[in-house]
């Protein structure tokens, strides 16, 4: 398996296979789109675009470390109490950003209000975690949970994209759709803002993505 | 590989230290930004009751808006008496802690704003409950301390699309003009009036459908906040 070239524990910092590890969440194991994991939060904080970037930094930002403590960890966490153990260092992450975010960008964190502190029960934290950082080194696993944070984050952004321009008429809070639109008849969608909206735009998402990755498609 | 019990002991015990150790670290550091944030916040609300545009406004230029506007702050006590004088000391004023002692010795603020026109605002803090968590607002009344001026609601977290609508301009806009005292002179408070309240209706706004415990806390919220401040109300609306 490991390329002969290659002397082992010296891989370069961004061999093929860490870069497969960065790129696979965006299409081929999404976290959002193919293990539907961490729903919850891509309908909740996606009706405007501040917020779901800002989520969507975050999460990153919790898996990226959390991978990483718990990697470096490894082998010294007991088994017994592993999920405890990655729990309480989720836990302790996550309210370090919602701290940092509290203090910076308070209108934002208030806008995100609880789903911050629900990241803590993000499955995409405890499944990568559990699933990666358990058994690989800290690097792979820190790259990994870039990865997927920033997979998810895609999603959230698109969502909240589509979501602030036919719900609201706006882009990152400015208006786009000309006032003229509006003479002419165009009204902002108000669906559009509730969560079922949400659902429904990661279903084409999924839909799109689907129809066009021939990998994905159950036979 | 299988830990004995002691190691296992032992583990958690240096986790919890640790993360404790650097949670309080992080948190205390973080302080000084987080207080002045809830401070800006809170003159944003402010001025937010007595109509200015607060979003128009950059966060560094709101303290000198607020110095603009709101003249002075007085304390009042459930008897009408204004007991303290200090608007520095009225400013600090948290009303979580204040509706927890005893009715008698709580001190209510009183923001007084001088509009363009010469005319003063009257601007008192609101707490209640809502259904997941607090919920508060300020409120102002014109110098007959009976009708609305503005009102601004805000919540820790009530439900995105239910309950969280309070802070909304859809649900605080028809407030303004509404009173708070009936013909005969009782204090009605504000009602939120579930299907929807007539538009003659001088004492009830709309409700939320679906955020029914959120919009009966907001009223309840009205209703006791106002009962402290009825006596100094009273006192003044027959001058």
């Amino acid at each position: 398996m490991s390329d002969p070239n290659i002397v082992k524990d010296r891989e370069p910092l961004f061999s093929t296979k860490i870069l497969k590890l960065l790129k696979n969440p965006f299409n081929l194991e999404n976290p959002i789109t193919v293990q539907v994991l961490g729903i919850c939060s891509a309908l909740a904080v996606t009706v405007q675009l501040k917020p779901a970037i800002v989520m969507a930094l975050s999460v990153t930002i919790v898996t990226a470390f959390s991978n990483l403590i718990i990697s470096a960890l490894r082998n010294t966490i007991p088994s017994r109490i592993r999920i405890i153990v990655q729990l309480a260092v989720v836990a302790a992450l996550v309210i370090i950003v919602d701290q940092l975010l509290k203090a910076f960008v308070y209108d934002v964190s208030k806008k995100l209000s609880v789903f911050v502190g629900l990241i803590i029960t993000n499955c995409i934290l405890m499944g990568r975690l559990e699933a990666f950082a358990m058994g690989n080194k800290p690097w792979p696993s820190f790259v990994d949970g870039i990865g997927n944070g920033l997979g998810y984050g895609l999603i959230l952004v698109i969502v909240a994209f589509v979501r602030e321009l036919l719900g609201s008429g706006k882009f990152f809070g400015i208006p786009v759709i000309p006032k003229i639109f509006y003479q002419w008849g165009y009204m902002d969608n108000g669906l559009m803002i509730l969560p079922p909206m949400a659902l429904i735009t990661i279903g084409i998402i999924i839909w799109v993505q689907r129809s066009r990755t021939r990998e994905l498609q159950e036979k | 590989m299988q830990h004995s019990n002691k190691y296992i002991f032992i583990y958690s015990v240096v986790m919890v230290v640790v993360i404790a150790v650097s949670l309080t670290i992080v948190a205390v550091m973080l302080k000084p930004f987080q207080d002045d944030n809830i401070r800006i916040e809170k003159m944003q609300n402010i001025l937010a009751s007595v109509n200015v545009p607060i979003v128009e406004i950059p966060k560094k230029q709101v303290p000198a808006v607020y110095a603009k506007f709101i003249k002075s702050a007085i304390g009042v006590n459930n008897s009408g008496e204004v007991t303290e004088r200090d608007p520095a000391k009225v400013f600090a004023i948290e009303m979580s802690n204040e509706l927890k002692k005893p009715a008698a010795k709580q001190i209510l603020p009183v923001f007084i704003s001088v509009l363009n026109t010469g005319d003063s605002i009257f601007v008192v803090p609101l707490r209640g409950k809502g259904l997941w968590g607090p919920v508060w607002g300020y409120i102002s009344f014109k110098n007959d301390f009976n009708t609305v001026y503005g009102v601004i609601f805000d919540h820790k977290g009530e439900t995105p699309g239910l309950g969280a609508e309070i802070n909304q301009d859809w649900f605080m806009k028809p407030f303004k003009g509404k009173q708070i005292f009936n013909a005969e002179g009782t204090l009605v408070s504000i009602t939120v009036v579930k299907g929807g309240a007539k538009p003659d209706d001088l004492h009830g706004v709309d409700a939320i459908s679906g955020g029914t415990i959120t919009s009966k806390g907001v009223q309840k919220m009205l209703f006791d906040n106002l009962t402290n401040y009825e006596a100094y109300f009273k006192k003044h609306m027959q001058k």
